[in-house]
């Protein structure tokens, strides 16, 4: 199993190099292929959820201004935290007419449980963009700052606070974890629900203390004045400089780390294929995602839910997929997250 | 009534020709989506969905919430006639409403489904109307002890419902928490029972199980009659829906049962599926007639529909002020919400006046559509019945594997259902009942999660079910469904003594 992977991942890396070689030297017409038949779009989520949101978005984008002949079908297969999704693109090797979305579940799901598949498995094709975590308490508190939280923590009994958030062992979870780095050995009580506007909903209703929502699943109560934001967990503050509240816009909230909680985490929205398609079919959904985000549709959507925009593709994609796969390694690790560690 | 004034607003944004050809299609493509099972409200509404991001954002929901009410009234078609429920909340319709089909009154229990779904809706919209500011606010208290307090009710209320052996419905119920039980746990993330099968990775869905219990089982037990479908002698009256109209007059008690159930299980939300059972099953106890349930009695198909469509109506409303979606239909329509530039939650009523009110507006019409269109295709939907049972078993076959495939898009769930067909045929007849099972199938994880959830958040104590004075008294009502079969037993024994030592 394990020589065949190798086997796989150098002759595909041969192939890369041959075609970039290829690229190079002769500057082939910018279109050499293009779908011949409906494309497949696979969501490892269920639906409703901000992946599902963002690739019934983009078929809606690609529908409407006609960004592609053929037609584009989204399907979710939430099966076992996506696996289901992930393992039905690596079965398809070599089949040009299915992509992917991913989030997290990548690399969290099989570290987790065991299931079989490594992002390696497929083809990176673009990031397009980086979903921000906010840490979020309920506006009633008297937390106004990440430390007098985090200082609550520290003060109470262990597990005393109750941190709400999406599924189990994956990215909420994480970042909880790494939180307690600064808790003084006071844990959270984690408790998982199956999607992020229910925890927001769930700490408006005061079942639980605190959570680490996506922005574009907390906005609506925090613009309702039910949920403060702390800090987010990002390396810089956000870009969006418009008012989202009466008085705060996205870039109003600190970063954890200016606050002296040194965490951050981003989630990948990114595109992958099967394994074994060619630089040509590649670059056409490349081409295609990048008129995707020429549209106003595609900004106003990114500034709704406060993402960080940032593209990536080709030798770039793969070498930040890679290090992010070696930095969930570590997090799971040092969480106790890890299937093999059983 | 500032109410009014926003409402007969409303009426004037729905109420364009454009808007009333719209809900016209979507209420004829809801009943198309909810008569073929497996494809349900969830996936059509996310097929079309696309189709609407060029249309203003109060037409597009117009027509996709006139799909969900088309596929609310399209689903009770196929439970009636064939036994296959195609939604989750269909399955209680089929426990009487298909022993009336084999009786040859098809045309009565579809009367009596579709008035029944047009009656819990409209309530839930009239009670959207003018409670939902405060009403929204309520569902923010239900937390996981909340939520399982409402499923142990479920559960407890239709306890001792089926006839014959109580052991059998116990390990009916307890098959189905173990099949519910498959797959991934959402506490801990790790995966279950799954023997490294990828296949069952994705568990056991209730819709491939219901298509092969009910549906595959239905088929195998007619061919051992010899090939005979029951229901040919179904009569096509034209008067049968005024006739049916006024014999549910006398069920009005049902009807208003229903109603309360439903729309509290909607707001909540505990969903449509547990207030169908929970209605069918206090229906029973309650009805003077309770011992025909099952036997194709009309009452039977009243209480579940009424409360089913009164909950999926007003599941809308914790989605549009909260943002959380009662149903999975809800959660599709939430992202269409997102993707029209509208952030659901509360202060969409406050900004987006126009929008809020030309959907609830369009609910009236809608439902009004709605009856109509279903109504006027009661003889046409009964007379399938007519045709040989040789020709129809073979197309209900195909669209039962059709169904299955299509839940996951996975050629594995096909044969799952027919192994489920098998299942629902031994179960018949070695006289297991197969509502448990079905129940246990479709609220067992939910039930579980809620459980374990509490559990975390009680660091492991019990008394987070009695914490507060809403929790503590679902509860309590709950132990008293339990216990209520027992002390009618008792009492009937206990007057049967005091009879024998009167003589």
């Amino acid at each position: 199993m394990h020589l065949r992977r190798t086997t796989l991942r150098c002759r595909l890396a041969g192939a890369a190099m041959a075609s970039a070689a290829l690229l190079a030297g002769a500057a082939l017409p910018a279109q050499a292929w293009e779908p011949t038949k409906q494309v497949t779009f696979i969501i490892p989520a269920g639906t409703g959820g901000g992946a599902d949101q963002m690739a019934r978005f983009i078929q809606g984008v690609v529908t409407k201004h006609n960004l592609m002949k053929q037609p584009i079908v989204v399907i979710n297969k939430a099966g076992g935290a996506g696996a289901e999704g992930f393992l039905e693109v690596k079965k398809s090797k070599g089949d040009p007419h299915q992509i992917i979305i991913t989030l997290s579940n990548l690399f969290t799901t099989p570290m987790a449980t065991g299931v079989p598949f490594n992002w390696k498995d497929l083809t990176p094709v673009a990031m397009l963009a980086l979903d921000q975590f906010v840490l979020w308490v309920n506006s009633e508190t008297s937390y106004k700052a990440p430390k007098d939280y985090i200082d609550a923590v520290k003060a109470g009994a262990d597990k005393q606070f109750k941190m709400g958030g999406t599924g189990s062992k994956q990215e909420d979870q994480i970042i909880t974890v790494a939180l307690e780095k600064v808790t003084g050995g006071k844990h959270f009580t984690y408790v998982p629900f199956r999607g992020g506007g229910a925890v927001a909903v769930q700490l408006v209703g005061k079942h639980v203390d605190s959570s680490v929502n996506n922005p574009i699943e907390a906005v609506a109560q925090w613009r309702a004045g039910a949920l403060r934001p702390l800090c987010i967990f990002d390396n810089k503050r956000s870009t969006y400089t418009n008012k989202v509240t009466d008085t705060m816009a996205w870039s109003d909230i600190p970063t954890c780390k200016e606050s002296g909680v040194d965490v951050d985490y981003q989630m990948l929205r990114g595109i992958f294929m099967p394994g074994g398609v060619t630089k040509d079919q590649v670059a056409f959904y490349v081409d295609l995602f990048k008129k995707v985000r020429e549209t106003p549709d595609w900004k106003e959507f990114m500034e709704k839910g406060a993402f960080n925009n940032t593209f990536m593709a080709g030798d770039d994609y793969t070498k930040w997929v890679a290090a992010a796969e070696k930095r969930h390694h570590e997090l799971m690790k040092s969480a106790g997250f890890l299937a093999e560690a059983k | 009534m500032e109410e009014i004034a926003s409402l007969m607003h409303g009426f004037s944004v729905a109420l364009t020709p454009y808007n009333l050809a719209l809900m016209f299609v979507g209420i004829v493509l809801g009943v198309i989506i909810g008569v073929l099972p497996g494809l349900g409200g969830a996936n059509g509404v996310a097929i079309l969905l696309p189709l609407t991001f060029s249309m203003p954002p109060t037409s597009a929901i117009i027509m996709l919430s006139c799909i969900y009410w088309g596929a609310l009234f399209g689903g009770a078609i196929t439970s009636i006639l064939f036994n296959i429920p195609g939604e989750p909340w269909s399955v209680a319709t089929t426990f009487d409403g298909h022993p009336m089909a084999r009786k040859g009154q098809a045309d009565e229990a579809l009367t009596a489904a579709f008035t029944s779904s047009f009656v819990g809706a409209f309530v839930a919209v009239i009670v959207i109307t003018f409670l939902a500011p405060i009403i929204a606010r309520f569902a923010l208290q239900f937390g996981p002890a909340e939520f399982f307090s409402v499923f142990f009710l479920t559960f407890a209320s239709f306890v001792g419902m089926g006839r014959g052996s109580a052991w059998k419905t116990l390990a009916a119920m307890a098959l189905g928490f173990a099949l519910a039980a498959v797959g991934m746990d959402g506490v801990t993330g790790q995966l279950r029972m799954t023997f490294g099968y990828e296949q069952l990775l994705n568990g056991f869905d209730f819709l491939i199980a219901v298509i092969g219990l009910f549906g595959i089982g239905e088929i195998l037990s007619s061919m051992e009659d010899g090939l005979k479908f029951q229901g040919s002698n179904a009569k096509l009256r034209l008067r049968v829906v005024l006739t049916t109209w006024k014999k549910l007059l006398g069920y009005w008690a049902t009807s208003i049962r229903g109603c309360i159930i439903g729309c509290w299980m909607g707001i909540t939300p505990g969903g449509a599926t547990p207030a169908s059972f929970m209605s069918y099953g206090l229906a029973k106890r309650i009805s003077p007639r309770g011992a025909n349930f099952g036997k194709g009695e009309i009452e039977g198909v009243v209480a579940p529909e009424t409360a089913a469509h009164a909950a999926g109506t007003s599941a809308l409303l914790p989605m549009l002020t909260l943002g959380i979606p009662g149903s999975p239909t809800a959660a599709v329509l939430l992202g269409g919400l997102l993707i029209w530039g509208l952030q659901p939650g509360p202060l969409l009523f406050v900004e987006q006046k126009e929008f809020v009110w030309g959907l609830i507006a369009s609910m009236y019409l809608g439902n009004v559509v709605g009856l109509i269109v279903v109504l006027t295709c009661v003889p046409l939907f009964a007379s399938i019945l007519r045709i040989p049972f040789s020709i129809i078993a073979p197309v209900i076959l195909v669209i039962c594997a059709i169904g299955a495939y299509t839940v996951n898009n996975n050629i594995f769930d096909v044969w799952m259902m027919l192994v489920f067909g098998v299942v629902g045929y031994v179960f018949n007849k070695l006289r297991y009942p197969l509502a448990p099972l079905v129940l246990a199938i479709v609220l067992g994880d939910k039930a579980e999660e809620s459980f374990r959830q509490s559990m975390l958040l009680s660091q492991g104590s019990l008394n987070i079910f009695w914490a507060n004075p809403l929790v503590a008294s679902i509860m309590s009502l709950g132990i008293a469904m339990l216990l209520w079969p027992l002390v009618t037993a008792f009492r009937a024994r206990f007057a049967q003594s005091r009879s024998a030592t009167a003589v």
